[in-house]
Parts: structure tokens; C-alpha cells; sequence
């Protein structure tokens, strides 16, 4: 089990719990503003992005070299972007912040 | 009977020695891979034309109306030029950025396909939401009802040529709900054939696009004097920069909206079913785990890249893969050679139903991606889904491919015309 928490663009705070599956499902399942998934997970689309707070990188680590290059391109990318569709819920990443990017 | 044989040993039920000992002893030539590609090649196969270019210099050139084309092959190169907005734009001479070019066609302007940033976003952002529908139950329900009689309809029917009877029909009635038009338009949409633009035999044909176009200008006209529901109402009633759109510009929002979800619709419908009637074990698979036909949804996008490619004009000099391109030309996005990538895609040319990290570009990148995804991505779904739940197997008869000629480059992009049988479970 874990906590994961989302900051929308509108500075809204969600807290939500999730055992499995990636933190975009989580996300979406639960109409977080801003994530909105649309290929579904497979790392192709970018509408998932997110910036992890900064004390938690230690826990989600960094995007992949592949993940990196869909989010070179993005708008407002810095070094704690991820594409949350590659975050795995599970006890290791529980207590994170994402403010998500969009 | 040698494709048979020719099988076992591939699949390892015949050892090669063995088999070409016995092809020696009853006078027959051994088939080899090479010299037999083409007859080995699964009908569904869509081979990549592109690798060899891809690997030794990043570009292909093609030929095109004389205002040639430089293809470019990588995914890398794709995806960055495809963002690079101000080098290569989209907002040039309607129909230049299509290949091949409809200059000589069309005045009309498609929005937001050849506008850029930032107004592009600006139009964009009239027309997002409603084609974010598709997310909703109720209109996944509409879609399913849809797509469940047509299959009913077509089940163990002898001979069923899968593009005009069983795509066109299913991407016509599909329309409708995306425009949230009458369901009876999709019989005039279906009249019109694949063949919208073109007559038989010539490329471009404008009499013939004209026939949309009239349409779509009835249409308007219709939706002014009563406004109703439905996109055209939607449209006449936004604005842009706090002015009401104009006819023309909501002619160009709907000419792209027909035109871009024709093709590529029933390219992607017909190329999965010759998939499955090849694969029966992906149906099963489907059946057991529908948990990866989203995953599935997007291998084949991937591997069927429904558009090959579209262009963009360069405004000022510059230089890709080392090529020097001069302002003024025009280059153009191949979607299906970088969505073959192998130094991005591990076996690029083999479907992996449920590939896990697979960052194609079948429907385009950054700012004119797909407007039409989250319409096509429920259409593959709810038709995957329908199928498993209902087909055994399926059965292709003979079929003609699609190929299109670039030049330097020959891709086969479907059928033309593909003949089956589907089997009902049970
Ligand atoms: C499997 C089906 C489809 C594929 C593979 C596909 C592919 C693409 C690609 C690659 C682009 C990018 C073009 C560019 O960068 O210049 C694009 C743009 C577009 N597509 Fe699709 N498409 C599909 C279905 C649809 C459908 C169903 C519709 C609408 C009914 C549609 C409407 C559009 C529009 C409006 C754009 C332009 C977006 C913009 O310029 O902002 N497409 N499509
Ligand atoms: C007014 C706008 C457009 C016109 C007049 C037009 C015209 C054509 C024509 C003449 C063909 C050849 C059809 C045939 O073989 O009979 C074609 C094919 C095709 N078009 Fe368009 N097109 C338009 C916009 C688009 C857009 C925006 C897209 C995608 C985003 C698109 C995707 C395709 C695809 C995938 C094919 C099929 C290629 C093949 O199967 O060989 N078209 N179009
Ligand atoms: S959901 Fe598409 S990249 Fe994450």
C-alpha cells in the first residue's frame, strides 16, 4: 500500500492510496486533473507527466533513457520530471509528492 | 504444400538437414528464405521498406509533383522536427504539407492540421474537449452497440471483402457519434466508397473532393439556420480571438476531420483483422487477458503506421542528418520508418501484443499530434474486444496489397481489397 499525493496545476491537493499498477492508472481511475493517459501506459503519449518533489527522488529514481527523450521535448521538463506511467505503485514510493505538469 | 513444409522446418518440426536431403531425393529445389520472400511472407507482414536508408544516412528523397520530399527515417530526427514548429512549418500553402501535395486541389485551409503555434493552439483548444468524448461510457456504449451488430452481421458469411463491407461501414457509423451526427448520414458517407478524393486510377481528383466539399458546405449551411448538437453547431457557435469562426474555417476543422479518419481508420481496421485471421492465438490471448488489448492497440499502430508520413516546409536553411535542406523545401515526418526504429523498438519488425514501453509515433508528435487518437484508440478496443468475445478464427481467401509508390521507396500500407471468412465461437 501506498500514499501518493498530486498537486494540479490549479494547486489542488489529492491524496490517494493504490497497492498496484502504475501511478497514472491511479491517477486516472481517480480524474486527477492534467494526467490523462492516453496511450494508456506504454510511454508514447507524454500526457502524464509529472514533477516529483525533489526529497523523493530517491524513491522513484529517474526517467529511463527512453522515458528522457519523450520528455526532452516537452515544455516544461527539468530534472524531476517523470512520465508517471512508468512509476510502479508499491510500498517503496509510499509518501511521494507529484506536481503535475500540465 | 512447400509453404507447409517450409514451416515445419522453420519451426523446428523438420531439422533443415533433413529436409534438404529429402528435397535431393525426391528432385525438389530446398525454398530458402532469400530467394522465397515473398512467398514465405505472412499476408498480414508489413515489411519496412525504410531500414537500409534509415541505417546509412537517416534521409530518404522522394519525387513528388516537382517539389520533391526529404523523408526523414529516424525517430530521433522525427520527433524533434516534428516539435521544431519554426523551422518546419505547417502553416504553408494549403495542401503542400500533405504527400503527395494537393496544392492543385484545394484552397481551403485545414484547421488546425496547417496552422502552427500559437494560434494552432488556440484553434486546438475550441476542438479538444469534444474529441475527448470518446472517453465517456455512454459514448463507448453507442460504439460498442455499433460495432457488436456489424460483427453479428458479417459471422460466417462466406465471402466478405473486409474494406468496403465491414471497415468503410464500420469508420462511417463510427463518424457519426464522433460528430454526433444523425446515424442515417453514415449510409451517404458509405455511398461515397474509399475513394473520396480520387476516381479510379488517378491520384488526385478534384471533381471528386468536391463532392465533400459540397457536402460539408450543405452542412453548414444547415446547422445555421438550426443549430443543433452536432460538430457543425459546436464550431458555428466558438469563437477565435473573439471573433465567431468563419464558414471557410469551419469547412477546414471538418474537410480534415472526414479526411483525416477515413483512411486511416480502415487501414488500421483492415490490416488487424489480416492479422488475426493469422494470428487466431492473439483472439485467444485476447479472451484470456483483455487486460492487454490497449497495449495490443498500440503495437498495432505502431507496427501498421496507418499514415507513412506527412511533410512540413522549411523556413530557413538548415541541415538534417548531415544533409544540407534549403528554405523553401519541403521535408517530411515518416511516422512508419521511426516507428521501426530498432535502436528505439527491440524486434521493430515483429508485433508484441503486449509490448510495455513502446514510444511510437503512428499518431504524430508534439504539437499536431493526433487529434483523432482517442476517437481511433476506442474504435480498436471495443473492436478487439468484439472479436474475442465472438470469433474463432478467420480466414483470408485472397486479398490484394495496398502499396504506395515513394520513389526510392515501395511500402505496402494494407489491401486494396482483402476477401474473408470469420468463424463464430461456439
Ligand atoms: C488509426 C487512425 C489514425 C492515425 C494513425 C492517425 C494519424 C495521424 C497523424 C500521424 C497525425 C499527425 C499529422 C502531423 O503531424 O502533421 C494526425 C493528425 C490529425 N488527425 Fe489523425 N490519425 C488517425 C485517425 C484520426 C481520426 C479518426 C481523426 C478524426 C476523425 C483524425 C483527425 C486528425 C486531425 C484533426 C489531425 C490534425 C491535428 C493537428 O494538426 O493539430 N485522425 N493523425
Ligand atoms: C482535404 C484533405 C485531404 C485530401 C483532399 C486528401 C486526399 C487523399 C487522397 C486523394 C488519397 C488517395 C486515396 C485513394 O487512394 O483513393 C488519400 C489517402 C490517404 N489520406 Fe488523405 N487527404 C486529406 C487529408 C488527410 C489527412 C489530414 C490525413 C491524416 C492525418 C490523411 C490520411 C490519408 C491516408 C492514411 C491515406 C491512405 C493512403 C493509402 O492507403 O494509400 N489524409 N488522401
Ligand atoms: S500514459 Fe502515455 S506516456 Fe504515460
Amino acid at each position: 500500500m501506498a500514499k501518493i499525493t498530486f498537486i494540479t496545476s490549479d494547486n489542488e491537493t489529492i491524496t490517494l492510496e493504490g497497492t498496484s499498477g502504475s501511478v497514472m492508472a491511479l491517477a486516472v481511475d481517480n480524474g486527477i486533473k492534467g494526467i490523462d493517459g492516453d496511450c494508456g501506459g506504454v510511454c508514447s503519449c507524454a500526457t502524464c507527466h509529472v514533477h516529483v518533489a525533489a526529497e523523493d527522488m530517491d524513491k522513484t529514481g529517474s526517467a529511463s533513457e527512453i522515458e528522457a527523450d519523450m520528455l526532452e521535448l516537452d515544455d516544461n521538463v527539468d530534472e524531476f520530471s517523470r512520465l508517471c506511467c512508468q512509476l510502479e505503485i508499491s510500498d517503496s514510493i509510499d509518501g511521494i509528492v507529484l506536481k503535475v505538469a500540465k | 504444400m512447400n509453404r507447409i513444409v517450409y514451416l515445419l522446418v522453420k519451426n523446428g518440426y523438420l531439422s533443415e538437414k533433413n529436409y534438404i536431403q529429402f528435397c535431393r531425393t525426391i528432385g525438389e529445389i530446398p525454398f530458402n528464405k532469400i530467394s522465397n520472400q515473398d512467398y514465405h511472407m505472412k499476408k498480414s507482414e508489413l515489411p519496412d521498406p525504410f531500414e537500409k536508408a534509415r541505417l546509412d544516412k537517416g534521409y530518404g528523397k522522394m519525387n513528388d509533383q516537382n517539389d520533391p520530399v526529404t523523408m526523414l527515417l529516424r525517430l530521433k530526427d522525427v520527433r524533434k522536427s516534428a516539435h521544431d514548429y519554426k523551422t518546419f512549418q505547417s502553416a504553408a500553402k494549403p495542401g503542400r504539407i500533405v504527400v503527395p501535395s494537393e496544392v492543385n486541389i484545394r484552397d481551403t485551409r485545414q484547421i488546425p492540421f496547417e496552422v502552427d503555434p500559437p494560434q494552432h493552439g488556440e484553434y486546438r483548444a475550441i476542438v479538444e474537449p469534444w474529441f475527448k468524448r470518446p472517453l465517456l461510457p455512454e459514448y463507448q456504449e453507442k460504439l460498442t452497440a455499433q460495432i457488436s451488430t456489424l460483427v453479428d452481421g458479417i459471422l460466417n458469411k462466406d465471402n466478405l471483402e473486409v474494406i468496403n463491407e465491414f471497415a468503410l461501414p464500420l469508420q462511417s457509423r463510427a463518424l457519426t457519434l464522433l460528430l454526433n451526427a444523425p446515424y442515417s448520414e453514415a449510409e451517404t458517407w458509405i455511398s461515397w466508397g474509399t475513394h473520396v478524393f480520387r476516381s479510379e486510377g488517378e491520384a488526385l481528383d478534384s471533381d471528386k473532393a468536391n463532392i465533400l466539399y459540397n457536402y460539408i458546405d450543405d452542412q453548414i449551411d444547415r446547422a445555421v439556420k438550426n443549430p443543433g448538437e452536432d460538430m457543425y453547431s459546436l464550431l458555428l457557435s466558438s469563437e477565435f480571438q473573439g471573433k465567431k469562426l468563419t464558414k471557410e474555417e469551419v469547412k477546414g476543422v471538418m474537410v480534415l476531420t472526414f479526411a483525416g479518419g477515413r483512411d486511416t481508420v480502415i487501414n488500421a481496421v483492415t490490416n488487424s483483422i489480416s492479422y488475426l485471421a493469422e494470428h487466431p492465438e492473439a483472439l485467444e490471448r485476447f479472451r484470456k487477458e483483455p487486460e492487454i488489448i490497449g497495449k495490443a492497440v498500440e503495437e498495432f499502430i505502431r507496427y501498421f503506421s496507418p499514415l507513412t508520413q506527412m511533410g512540413r516546409v522549411v523556413t530557413e536553411d538548415t541541415q538534417v542528418c548531415e544533409h544540407a535542406i534549403k528554405a523553401d523545401s519541403r521535408i517530411s515526418l515518416c511516422w512508419a520508418s521511426a516507428n521501426r526504429d530498432a535502436s528505439v523498438f527491440e524486434s521493430p519488425n515483429e508485433i508484441v501484443l503486449d509490448r510495455k514501453i513502446n514510444p511510437h509515433v503512428g499518431f504524430g508528435f508534439s504539437h499536431h499530434n493526433c487529434l483523432g487518437a482517442t476517437h481511433a484508440r476506442q474504435i480498436l478496443k471495443i473492436l478487439l474486444n468484439t472479436l474475442a468475445e465472438k470469433v474463432e478464427s478467420i480466414e483470408i481467401m485472397d486479398c490484394k496489397e495496398n502499396i504506395e509508390h515513394l520513389d526510392e521507396f515501395e511500402r505496402k500500407v494494407g489491401f486494396n481489397s482483402i476477401h474473408v471468412k470469420f468463424k463464430s465461437l461456439t
